[in-house]
């Protein structure tokens, strides 16, 4: 066991003493990982942070009720109680039709037309606020409350949701893509620097090999080595990301100001940054592996 | 210690490097191996340390058949073994004190051990203030007394010797041969394969002769 910890604390030491020995091509080589992975992890913060802005801007999507005109106040009550014991339902705001009609006045500007009125035209209505937001659950809401008796009409006001759901999956896709892409590359990267490490310690690997070292040996440096080229590339693009927000942040606040608005950029959070480390070092581990398994054991 | 029953060995270009061989080595004994360049003495050194597999035959080392040997269990087998080559192969990019403690490295020794190991082996070839050298700035003699102190580090109960003193002066072949007489004196099994006939008239010890992969008689 601790034999076993001695090999790999002298590997580890060893690869990072590799990096300083080309201290250009592997800062070099690290900042193209970074700028590759910074794009889709860019790109993905910058969605989370219109989805949060289009629910702040927006609002949260609702579900009204129009009740039917015929509806007395035991119905009210009785509906009311229902509503909000309702599973989906975060809150339910009951809008009397006196009041509906009050602020149709004040805010329309249409006083006189409605004092014309012989009768209040407006039904008893209730606002709703489901719990999940996702289309799909907002419509199947709408659908059951449909069917309750003595509701005239229920409106989802989900068109925004829609469209906002739709956006982001675009996004979302494109995301992907660009990370597939990307993270192709990097794996690439990888592959092609152990590949010329490989050669360059030919003969280091034919010695070693003759006296006794197993392939496993063999093979543990080149896969230290791209496991921390790729998660140094992870840092990297974390910082490009991390300064790039600080920068727009900053002029976004003069930008903000002119609206009345206090938006500003956050950060990846500590889980997805702890994701895209993990990943971009698991990533340079597996071009090393391929390249290893492609160069390395032709060669033994 | 060593082996070889009716071994055959044809490369794939169908060339036939060994006809048929067999013979022993007891442990502790010192065994020249000789013949013209050609006659298939490194190959048969090969076959011990399973850099090449018989087509037929066995070749038993230590009591385990090395031909049949599984590829991972390779590693284990030549750590027993004190390989030197002819062609030195020295790691030019590290210096001397960094080529013997390789070995040591493989195996996995702790540092302070190892270090003690590496300054024991190179004082057994009078290396030893040599350390911080590189193998660029040794002699052609003092490159193949780095080599064996590689091989001996490891303290194997057998040593290879592909031609140790094929590009040495006389001097410098007389004193690896010296280094070789004192592993015989303390035990190490030894074959060591050289058309040196200086060697051969000066050194003691049973000689394997080969003819076109044949075992002459």
């Amino acid at each position: 066991m601790k034999n076993w910890l001695n090999q790999h604390v002298r590997v580890l030491l060893f690869t990072i003493r590799r990096f300083y020995a080309t201290p250009l091509s592997s800062l070099l080589n690290i900042l193209v990982i970074g700028i590759a992975l910074s794009l889709p992890t860019g790109l993905y913060v910058l969605m989370q942070n219109i989805q949060n802005l289009a629910e702040q801007a927006i609002g949260k999507p609702q579900i009204s009720i129009f009740l039917s005109m015929d509806a007395n106040q035991d119905d009210i009550s009785r509906i009311s109680k229902k509503l909000k014991q309702h599973d989906e339902i975060k809150s339910v705001e009951l809008v009397p039709r006196d009041q509906a009609l009050e602020q149709l006045k004040q805010t329309t500007g249409l006083a006189d037309v409605i004092g014309g009125l012989a009768q209040n035209p407006l039904p008893d209505a209730f606002i709703v606020y489901p719990k999940n937001l996702h289309a799909q659950a907002l419509q199947a809401l709408r659908d059951e409350l449909q069917q309750w008796p003595k509701l005239e009409h229920v409106q989802l006001d989900s068109a925004w949701a829609h469209k906002l759901e739709a956006l982001l999956n675009f996004g979302r896709l494109a995301v992907l893509i660009l990370a597939m892409l990307l993270s192709l590359a990097l794996v690439a990267i990888t592959f092609n620097t152990i590949r010329l490490q490989i050669l360059t310690q030919r003969e280091e690997i034919e010695v070693s090999a003759l006296i006794g070292a197993t392939n496993n040996f063999i093979r543990r440096p080149f896969l230290y080595f791209g496991l921390l080229q790729g998660l140094l590339g992870g840092v990297a693009a974390w910082l490009i990301i991390i300064i790039s927000v600080a920068l727009l942040n900053s002029s976004l606040t003069g930008l903000a100001e002119l609206y009345a608005s206090h938006f500003t950029l956050h950060p990846p959070s500590a889980g997805d940054s702890l994701t895209l480390l993990l990943f971009s070092a698991y990533l340079g581990w597996l071009g090393a592996w391929l390249s290893v398994k492609q160069h390395l054991l032709s060669m033994l | 210690m060593i082996h070889f029953n009716h071994v055959n060995k044809r490369y794939p270009s169908g060339y036939q490097a060994l006809k048929n061989i067999s013979f022993e080595i007891a442990e502790g004994e010192m065994v020249f191996l000789t013949g013209h360049s050609g006659a298939g003495k490194s190959t048969l050194l090969k076959l011990i340390a399973a850099i090449e597999r018989p087509n037929s035959g066995s070749v038993v080392v230590k009591g385990k058949n090395v031909a049949t040997l599984k590829n991972s269990a390779l590693p284990y087998l030549r750590r027993n073994l004190g390989l030197i080559f002819q062609d030195h192969k020295l790691l030019f990019d590290r210096s001397v004190f960094d080529n013997v403690v390789l070995p040591l490295q493989i195996c996995g020794f702790d540092h302070r051990d190892s270090a003690k190991r590496v300054r024991a082996a190179l004082d057994k070839v009078g290396l030893l203030d040599r350390e911080k050298a590189h193998p660029v700035a040794l002699s052609g003699g003092e490159q193949q007394r780095l080599c064996i102190a590689r091989a001996i580090v490891n303290r194997p109960a057998i040593m290879l010797a592909d031609e140790p003193t094929g590009n040495l002066d006389a001097d410098s072949a007389h004193d690896i041969m010296g280094i070789f007489k004192s592993f015989h004196q303390v035990g190490v099994t030894l074959l060591i394969a050289t058309h040196d006939e200086n060697i051969l008239q000066q050194f003691e010890g049973r000689k394997l002769a080969l003819k076109h992969g044949e075992l002459r008689p």
